[in-house]
């Protein structure tokens, strides 16, 4: 399939996201995704590390509902979920884990570099904070041309306590630029917990500083999620300038593949999934009336063989040409071979 | 041909850059209402109004990403760093982003970036605002790198670093700011990237210099008694490999004249590949007449003997020549 096939494929995925069952199969999958990224990374098909957000599915499905295709959007390589939200296909998330053909980056970026162009979403960035100013520069673009367009930067509460942040937030408030920073707070910045490397339980606070809006938001809550990244894009594109949304989460895994979050306290798991957000919407679409807990069960059975039919397509395909990684490294391809002779 | 100092050139760079495409905008610090800290951006606020040319705040890794995203985004920002020293704290934009943006999305981003900085010692700005910093960004792949040796390439390098598709760092010699010479403006004063040119043609010797340098080599053939090619590289990402290797062929002896450390300095890369391409051609081993490996010192006589100067080139040529064999640099007998 060319380009135009991957974009246009994205961009049918993000419309769905217009349907509340819709939301609800984009964080069922999400999770799956996940969890076959585990197994995935168990038999070996996985290098280096990779990142998994199970629990925060709500976050990624409700900033890509209010975002639009035009606005930009930079995140971390915790960035599965918000590639999937945002209409990264199932198969090239876990072609590029597995370094693939199949994979976004065609196999030459791996689990923390992933990218949707035709849908907004930058190569994620797998240094804490690179991608704040990069989306500020997104929206100064949008502002310079005139576009209407707006920029999302989502980021950890690690990134909270470098300098990027703290640069970012202020350039974007002074330029007053239509950009949304949304912090992913789930506690843990790798294997430490958040009281123990910052002064301050809410990040939202830190908007004060910066003279911009900053909003804690249930993060478990996709409604919750999406209405407030709504707004504050609204503002944005009024040229009312930055807004923080903080979104209180939770990773139900460690940092990374090799962690084991052994320095969790006995309990605060279980305490989140009480409150797990693909539940939590499911409860709300049968009280609504919307789809009824069969419907949903159907949808999950359906999502779950769409995902091991993907990752049977992705390990049937090749690893890329050794060519490939002289591609893209220039404009100019002659100029990587003359560099090389 | 108007004359111009080299910080006019660039000016005159930057203005006809960005009378030619609306896209390109400038960000830094002090660069607008103030016109500059070494006035290379002068009157660049009043032409093109305050979405164009931005001062910003004292945060060289915000707005050198700022950058980055808006180059993805169709614009071409020319970030000024007032000392290449500060883009230290912004490196990860530079060379982890940046560079690997076209990469990572497989050619469907790129980042026509350009950042210019002063840079460079001779002026007693102290060990952290005089280095050239160039070995921070040449490592790198994706990136291309320029360094400026007098107005009229401090104009052209620009001009086609601001057209590239790709990031480009230039690099102005902060001791040049001031030098006038005549300035072919407009298309036919575009220097190409990647391309050396021909300062000088002589019989005995290439000397490869860049950007301050450049002058260094070519006082030092005015005092001397054999003669030389000098090649201003101009470009050391990608460096022309063509034009230093026909000009060795003629004169088979190379001196390359660096402002840069004697180790690991740019000129290990000219004097490896020479060896490798033209090795039994050579009448004499390649010699790099460099920087000590030291800070740079503030002492006007210690930063005077820091930098390479026309007269320690003779010494090291002559020697070179006498001898056939590669003379010791000077500090080895301190």
């Amino acid at each position: 399939m060319g380009p135009e096939g991957v974009g246009g494929r994205q961009l049918e995925r993000r419309r769905a996201l217009a349907e509340p069952v819709g939301v609800y199969r984009r964080m069922v999958e999400i999770r799956f995704v996940e969890q076959q990224i585990q197994v995935l990374y168990e038999q070996g098909h996985v290098r280096g590390s990779t990142h998994l957000c199970i629990g925060q599915e709500a976050v990624s499905v409700g900033v890509a509902r209010a975002a639009r295709v035009s606005d930009g959007v930079t995140c971390t390589y915790r960035g599965h979920g918000m590639a999937l939200a945002l209409g990264v296909s199932v198969e090239e998330v876990l072609g590029e884990v597995a370094g693939r053909t199949t994979g976004c980056a065609g196999g030459l970026g791996g689990s923390m570099h992933l990218s949707g162009e035709a849908v907004g979403l930058l190569p994620t960035f797998a240094i804490v904070g690179a991608g704040l100013p990069v989306a500020a520069g997104v929206a100064l673009a949008a502002q310079v041309k005139g576009t209407g367009a707006a920029a999302v930067a989502v980021f950890g509460d690690g990134s909270a306590n470098i300098g990027a942040f703290h640069e970012t937030l202020n350039l974007a408030a002074i330029w007053k630029l239509p950009v949304v920073f949304v912090c992913e707070n789930n506690l843990y910045g790798e294997y430490s917990r958040i009281n123990l490397t910052t002064p301050l339980e809410d990040l939202a606070e830190r908007a004060a500083a910066y003279r911009i809006p900053g909003t804690v938001v249930d993060g478990q809550d996709v409604d919750a999620v999406s209405s407030a990244v709504s707004a504050a894009l609204g503002r944005a594109r009024a040229g009312e300038g930055p807004s923080l949304l903080e979104m209180k989460t939770y990773r139900y895994s460690g940092h990374s593949r090799s962690d084991p979050a052994t320095y969790r306290p006995a309990g605060e798991l279980e305490q989140w999934q009480e409150r797990d957000p693909i539940d939590l919407y499911a409860g709300q679409l049968a009280t609504s009336g919307v789809a009824g807990r069969q419907e949903l069960d159907v949808v999950r059975q359906e999502v779950q063989q769409a995902v091991a039919n993907a990752c049977e397509l992705v390990l049937a395909s090749p690893e890329p040409p050794v060519e490939e990684m002289f591609r893209h490294v220039l404009a100019t391809r002659a100029l990587v071979a003359r560099e090389a002779r | 041909m108007p004359k111009l100092r080299m910080r006019q050139a660039v000016a005159q760079a930057l203005e006809d850059a960005m009378a030619e495409d609306p896209s390109v905008i400038l960000m830094g610090e002090d660069i607008a209402a103030a016109g500059g800290a070494f006035k290379a951006t002068e009157g660049l606020l009043e032409k093109f109004g305050p979405m164009r040319v931005r001062d910003t705040p004292i945060s060289e890794m915000g707005f050198l990403g700022a950058a980055v995203g808006a180059a993805v985004s169709g614009l071409r920002p020319v970030v000024e760093m007032m000392f290449v020293d500060f883009t230290a704290v912004a490196l990860d934009q530079l060379v982890i982003e940046a560079a690997k943006m076209r990469y990572l999305s497989r050619g469907r981003l790129e980042v026509p970036l350009v950042l210019r900085a002063s840079a460079g010692a001779g002026l007693g700005f102290g060990c952290q605002h005089s280095q050239m910093a160039d070995q921070w960004f040449r490592a790198t792949p994706g990136l291309k790198l320029a360094v400026a040796s007098g107005p009229q390439n401090a104009y052209g390098l620009l001009r086609a670093a601001v057209r590239d598709p790709d990031p480009v760092v230039v690099l102005e010699p902060r001791a040049l700011y001031g030098q006038r010479d005549e300035v072919e403006t407009g298309e036919a004063g575009i220097v190409p990237l990647g391309q050396a040119r021909r300062a000088s043609q002589g019989e005995d010797v290439t000397l490869v210099a860049l950007g301050q340098m450049v002058d260094v080599a070519l006082e030092a053939v005015a005092r001397a008694s054999w003669s030389a090619d000098v090649i201003d590289l101009q470009t050391l990402v990608p460096w022309d490999r063509t034009a230093v290797e026909e000009s060795v062929r003629r004169t088979r002896r190379l001196v390359v004249v660096e402002e840069a450390p004697w180790s690991g300095g740019w000129g290990t890369e000219v004097t490896d590949h020479v060896c490798g391409a033209l090795f039994g051609e050579l009448l004499a081993p390649p010699v790099r007449v460099t920087t000590p490996d030291v800070p740079v010192p503030y002492s006007g006589k210690l930063e005077g003997r820091w930098l390479p100067d026309a007269g320690y080139v003779v010494q090291q040529v002559d020697e070179l020549l006498r001898t056939g064999r590669r003379p010791q640099p000077w500090w080895t007998e301190i």
